[in-house]
């Protein structure tokens, strides 16, 4: 089953899927417009930084000096807080004067109950479903200090438009494509991040305690999908949807 | 006034309550009830912001030059708790401190704020004990969630006072006593970045929304705490927190009993 959520008369209301392609609002009513979609859930937006193969081959040599002086040992975590939360079709403004903005196409993973120190083999359990996000960032250029600046800028975490429920894929076989004004741009495929869905659910419940509609994006790839004002981009995912944005210049959103 | 989020026993729903001098809360419908009647929540809901290195002297006292822009990092709800609520040590641990914090709650949509401007966003302030694990200090997005985001380890409240009822957020003096031994001392007056200059940065590149919290940094004198503290921090004019470090084991048999 999927469900998103939008905005309606200044409200959030759920809408599930016609056949027909229209929205079904959580009234019974099918729905008449355009809608103007809200992110799927709105609970805390945890990231993992590091966990994409091709970030961690570039970066090894660097990780052996300072300021790092040794690998990771535990996963490397951020927060996109809420006000870089936003739906599908949002328009998403981008600086112009802080250097460049990388797309980073992710499964969202979202918890379906409270989640504390579980363990791996029953981490599966706890997904209420998945959803489709897109990380912003500005370029990661150190790894050192938290990345507020880089990463936590209005609309920098766009997601869905629809939650899905668990079964609808397999979180350790599962390739993320994202498309730049409809071109197949980046692929960020499951087999290439280190620890796994199971694994992070694990590791993140031992220190906090997880809440139903909370969010973990397990993985993005090495930033390379450079997104600029007036471009589109697009992020799939088979059997859970395609979560499209529209970029405008920071000045023109005033 | 102060303003606080409160839970009456074996009740789920949540009150906003005003508190009285003698600290006892008022319910919009009049009841009324002592402070240990009650379980103390956060007092705001939303973001929550921590400074890191933000007093001059706790910089050097941890070797650090103080940084030349604010060291920012983020909270989740998973770790605040409320007023005279526990905080677990985790097991086989080296050190594990509190730290003593001004919060700044915002009161308004704040986005490209300027410093002259930035104090007409302020709702009000709080206090908040930001403990740190170091043994799990780690040299990415340092410091780490695993250090600063742990369950039950940012204590904050017991309420939040209007802003005008502080003469001046600039000359506060913060206060920590482990076991009634006063061990932590210094003033905002010593804030590297100061408030007016962290809500401009932060609205520079960010929109700040209200209930949004903002935790400004821990002055010198850090020293380990074990199971069976009482930590109290105070922030001058605004409040006094209190909060008891548990062990592990402690923790999950209380749990077991309220669940």
């Amino acid at each position: 089953m999927k469900q998103g959520r939008i905005v309606l008369d200044q409200q959030a209301r759920r809408v599930t899927p016609l056949a027909d392609g229209k929205l079904l609002l959580d009234n019974g009513n099918p729905l008449a417009d355009t809608p103007q979609w809200l992110a799927p859930t709105t609970g805390t937006v945890y990231g993992v930084a590091l966990n994409h193969r091709s970030l961690l081959e570039q970066l090894e040599a660097d990780f052996q000096q300072p300021p790092y002086q040794k690998a990771p040992a535990t996963p490397v975590l951020f927060i996109k807080p809420r006000n870089t939360h936003a739906g599908h079709n949002s328009t998403i403004a981008l600086p112009t004067q802080a250097g460049k903005v990388f797309a980073g196409g992710a499964l969202g993973v979202v918890i379906g109950q409270v989640a504390s120190k579980v363990a791996e083999d029953q981490a599966l359990d706890l997904i209420a479903g998945y959803t489709v996000v897109n990380e912003i960032s500005l370029e990661e250029t150190s790894f050192y200090r938290p990345a507020v600046k880089a990463k936590c800028r209005d609309g920098f975490c766009p997601m869905g438009p629809w939650l899905v429920d668990a079964a609808a894929i397999d979180p350790l076989n599962v390739e993320i494509r994202s498309y730049l004004n409809g071109e197949l741009a980046e692929t960020n495929h499951s087999r290439d991040w280190l620890r796994s869905v199971p694994q992070l659910i694990a590791a993140l419940s031992q220190f906090m305690t997880l809440q139903p509609g909370d969010v973990i994006i397990p993985a993005t790839p090495l930033r390379q999908l450079e997104i600029r004002p007036g471009d589109t981009v697009a992020v799939e995912i088979d059997g859970i949807g395609r979560l499209e944005n529209h970029l405008i210049a920071e000045e023109s959103a005033q | 006034m102060k303003h606080a989020r409160i839970r009456l026993p074996g009740e789920a729903e949540i009150h906003a309550v005003l508190v009285n001098a003698d600290h006892s809360v008022q319910l919009a419908d009049g009841r009324r009830f002592a402070e240990h009647a009650v379980e103390w929540l956060p007092p705001a809901e939303g973001t929550v912001f921590a400074l890191g290195l933000n007093y001059a002297d706790h910089a050097a006292e941890l070797a650090f030059k103080a940084p030349t822009e604010p060291l920012v990092f983020l909270k989740s709800p998973a770790t605040l708790t409320g007023h005279r609520q526990v905080s677990v040590r985790p097991d086989n641990l080296l050190y594990m401190h509190y730290e003593c914090e001004l919060v700044v709650i915002i009161g308004k949509t704040a986005k490209n704020v300027s410093r002259e401007q930035a104090m007409d966003y302020v709702a009000g302030y709080s206090v908040c004990n930001d403990y740190a694990v170091r043994d799990y200090l780690e040299n990415y997005y340092r410091p780490n969630l695993r250090v600063k985001n742990r369950d039950t380890l940012t204590p904050i409240g017991p309420w939040w006072v209007d802003r005008d009822d502080v003469a001046n957020p600039a000359s506060l003096a913060l206060r920590t006593w482990v076991n009634g031994e006063l061990r932590q001392q210094g003033n905002t007056r010593d804030m590297v970045f100061d408030i007016p200059y962290l809500i401009a940065y932060l609205s520079s590149f960010m929109t700040l929304s209200p209930g949004d919290m903002i935790a400004t940094g821990t002055p010198e004198g850090l020293a380990d705490v074990v199971p069976g503290d009482e930590v109290i921090v105070e922030v001058e004019g605004v409040g006094r927190l209190v909060n008891h470090i548990v062990s592990e084991a402690q923790y999950t048999a209380s749990h077991a009993q309220t669940v």
